[in-house]
Order: C-alpha cells, then sequence, then structure tokens
C-alpha cells in the first residue's frame, strides 16, 4: 500500500526552475496550478514526426506539463466536459525525446516502463498520476481550455488548460523512483 | 405480434445512451461503497473516496462519468414475432446507431471512433458495435455496455488445451489480470467466456460483463476468484490494496473435444450498462 504523504505539493506551471519538483516524492500527494498542455495518441505521433523532421513544435516544453487526456466536449455554461487521465504507458516511445527537450511532467493513469522512471531522473522530470475515471470531479479545477493546436484531430488535439489545484499523486519523481516498482 | 416504430426504437436508445454516461447500476455503486470501507487508510482509499465523489458529481453536473464515454456494444435481443416499422432506415442497426448518434449529441458524449487503419475520426460516436441475437417473445430488449478502452486493450483470448480444465483457466485468468495492473483503472470487473469457438468465447465475455445481479450456475467459483484477483493486491489505480477486483463473471457454451477457448474481458470501475425493455 501506498502511504499518502499528508503534505500536499504544490508545482506551478510553466516551472522556473527545479526547485519545486525536487521536493516532490513519489507517493506525495499534488496540487497542480498554472498552464497545462493535454495531448494524447495522435497528438504524440505529430510531435514525434516533427521532432524527427527538426520542425518546430506547436507548444513550449520548456518547463512545461503534458496530460494525457481527451475530454468531452463542453456542455453550454461549462468550459471544458469531463477531463479524467487516459492510459500513460501508450505514450512511453514518445516521452523521451520530450523530457529532453525539456518538458519537465507528464501526468496521466497508470504506471509506465522502466525507460520513463529512468529518463525522469536524468531529466529531472516527474511523472504525475491523476484518478483515473473521475473526469466529472477533475471538471472544476479548469479554469480555462482552448484549443491550442493539431485542432483537426477533433478530441485528439492539442489544448492548452489553466488549472488551480488539480489533484494528482506523483507516480515517478526526479530520482527516478517509482510508485508501481515494488 | 408486437409491432414497434424505428423512432420509438431511437428515442429509447438515445435516453439509454445519455443514461448509462452519467449514472452507473446501482450494484456497481454499492460494490465500491463496499470497497472503500474495506480499503485501510492510504492512496487507493483516496482514490475510491474521489471515485464516489466523482459519481455524485457527474449526476449534480450531467458530466459523463468518464472523458472515455467508450465504444458503445448493443445487444440487442429481438423476439421472433416483434415487427419493427423501418421507416425511413434500411436496418435494425441504422436505427440503433441513429439513437447512438443522438443521444450522443444530447449529452455532450466524446467522438472517440475512428476508422481503424486510417485513424479518421467518424465525428458522431457512432458506429457502435451491435450484436443482434434471439430474444424473448414479444420483446425487444437493448443492453448497452459503453466499453472504455483503456480496460479494453488489457483483454485477452487463448485457445486453451481441452486438459487445461478448471485450473487452466483460472491461471489464464488471474495471468490476465495480473498483466493489466494499474492500466484498466482497477478495481475491475471481469468477464470471462469459457467455451464455444474462437469468436463465441469472447461475445460471451463480453455477455458476461454486462450480467446484473449475482445469479449464476457458477457463482461460487465466481467468488473463489474474486478472492484469489485481490490476493494479487493489485489495489485501486494500481496503488495496493484489498480490491483488485470488484466481481467475477463467467459465461460458458459447449465447446469441441479438441479445444477450450476462454476470453477475458476487462472493465474498469466505471462499468457502465443499462438495458431498456420495449
Amino acid at each position: 500500500m501506498v502511504r499518502l504523504n499528508i503534505m500536499k505539493k504544490h508545482l506551478l506551471f510553466p516551472l522556473i526552475d527545479d526547485r519545486q519538483i525536487k521536493s516532490v516524492r513519489a507517493g506525495d500527494e499534488v496540487e497542480i496550478s498554472g498552464t497545462i498542455y493535454v495531448a494524447r495518441d495522435a497528438a504524440h505521433k505529430k510531435l514525434a514526426d516533427a521532432l524527427n523532421k527538426n520542425k518546430p513544435l506547436p507548444l513550449p516544453l520548456k518547463g512545461s506539463i503534458i496530460y494525457y487526456m481527451g475530454p468531452t466536449p463542453a456542455p453550454p455554461g461549462k468550459i471544458i466536459g469531463s477531463c479524467g487521465p487516459t492510459t500513460s504507458s501508450r505514450m512511453d516511445k514518445y516521452t523521451l525525446p520530450l523530457l529532453q527537450s525539456g518538458l519537465k511532467a507528464t501526468m496521466g493513469k497508470g504506471g509506465r516502463s522502466e525507460e520513463i522512471a529512468a529518463g525522469c531522473k536524468k531529466y529531472k522530470a516527474v511523472y504525475l498520476i491523476a484518478y483515473g475515471g473521475c473526469g466529472a470531479y477533475l471538471n472544476r479545477f479548469v479554469k480555462k481550455s482552448e484549443c491550442f493546436a493539431y485542432c483537426e484531430l477533433g478530441p485528439e488535439a492539442i489544448y492548452k488548460l489553466e488549472v488551480k489545484g488539480f489533484p494528482a499523486i506523483a507516480g515517478i519523481d526526479i530520482k527516478g523512483k517509482n510508485i508501481y516498482n515494488k | 405480434m408486437k409491432k414497434i416504430s424505428s423512432e420509438k426504437i431511437i428515442a429509447e436508445v438515445a435516453k439509454l445512451v445519455e443514461r448509462t454516461a452519467y449514472r452507473i447500476p446501482a450494484e456497481v455503486k454499492t460494490a465500491l461503497m463496499k470497497s472503500y470501507r474495506a480499503e485501510k487508510a492510504g492512496s487507493g482509499k483516496k482514490y475510491l473516496g474521489i471515485i464516489l465523489e466523482n459519481l455524485m458529481a457527474a449526476e449534480k453536473e450531467r458530466l459523463p462519468i468518464c472523458q472515455d464515454t467508450g465504444l458503445a456494444v448493443f445487444f440487442v435481443e429481438l423476439g421472433c414475432d416483434v415487427i419493427i416499422n423501418t421507416g425511413r432506415y434500411r436496418t435494425i442497426e441504422d436505427i440503433i446507431n441513429e439513437g447512438l448518434r443522438r443521444g450522443s449529441k444530447n449529452s455532450y458524449l466524446r467522438r472517440s471512433i475512428v476508422s481503424p487503419v486510417e485513424r479518421k475520426n467518424t465525428g458522431t460516436n457512432a458506429p457502435g458495435v451491435i450484436h443482434l441475437l434471439p430474444g424473448e417473445k414479444g420483446k425487444l430488449e437493448i443492453t448497452l455496455l459503453a466499453k472504455g478502452f483503456g480496460s479494453e486493450n488489457t483483454s485477452r483470448l487463448a485457445m486453451l488445451s481441452p486438459n487445461s480444465g478448471k485450473e487452466g483457466i483460472e491461471e489464464f485468468i488471474i495471468e490476465t489480470v495480473r498483466q493489466a495492473g494499474s492500466l484498466p483503472c482497477p478495481p475491475i470487473f471481469v468477464g470471462a467466456g469459457i467455451g464455444g469457438s474462437f469468436e463465441k468465447a469472447a461475445l460471451l465475455s463480453k455477455i458476461a460483463l454486462c450480467r446484473m445481479g449475482g445469479k449464476s450456475p457458477y457463482r461460487k467459483w465466481e467468488k473463489f476468484l474474486v478472492k484469489k484477483l485481490n490476493s494479487l493486491k493489485i489495489g485501486p489505480a494500481g496503488f495496493g490494496g484489498k480490491t483488485t477486483a470488484l466481481d467475477v463473471r463467467i459465461e460458458t457454451f459447449p465447446t469441441h473435444i479438441a479445444g477450450l477457448p476462454v476470453a477475458v474481458n476487462i472493465s474498469c470501475w466505471a462499468h457502465r450498462t443499462g438495458t431498456v425493455t420495449l
């Protein structure tokens, strides 16, 4: 059983330096505020293609967080629809080059490969676990939402969100400690 | 003989699609509450608490329980004396897909359906996977399973050897859940289809997931398997803990002397299913 550290760690994105994530340990409860970028399978494929061809990426990676998610459409009067995480391991094969380019955090659900844990250690990044299947609950932490890039992909586009106090649990910390690895 | 109009079916399917996205069956909620009470303090219990809060938020705010509103799988049980006035529709599949499109639009469900090779989004959340089955006389019964794909991806099928027996079946079910680990949003529901042919076993495993209520000739075995799966200690979200499986459901069909097909279909805790009878 993963024990909860009662002290919540706060992370404000984009990160200015490593100070905030240094104190985050695998198993910690984390609250995220600031700007987060949303991307899942199809967008990751496009990002990988762009990196391979040395083309500029549509989003700033330095100090950023990518949230693996595809929201439901916003009903009238709401900022976004249901917005919980998707399975992170599908994005494993695209993640290391992004961490190398300055991405500081990823967020999704479920375990990830040892390469990702090693990558988090090497590039001083964290992997956060959002509460799977809880998209209706997570809606309240999103304060702004816009389609940011690859909008033709619909639910698989890159979205830019402003969040406040978005809850998660640290899955992998900057020392490469992985809570799924017992 | 019973006559049903296509418009009636469309309206009822649309309502079923909407209802299923916002509200899980009472039985599923009860199982989640029980598992919340059973877990010791820690991140697993915290997750279950948020799951219960999420269920309330979904109903109150009219937001889908999960942003993966699923691939709609329909079991359509059609009585032999039921006549459908198709109107401008060609087949019963067209009629049900129209209901799915309408329900998805009305309730702001995600458009998750794409062509498999080109990955082009259909833009309507349709088509659903529709299984037409012979049903009881005088009745049209439609069951929907809004199937999330995080859990669908962890499902497996094996053609076991005929002498594998009960132990071989158990081993395959347990190994499937062990391999799935944290990925399918545990605590999970497990549907096992045993026997028949390659595709029959897969179909049975999904039918098993739709069965509500504990009644089954295999209830004792199902409960035994729940215990076995919980001893894997994967726990809520894979954080460790007492509940890995909320339930196991088994469906069987006679098979060939040379084989033993076994399919294991996994569903996340957000097990969204419902039935409408016309």
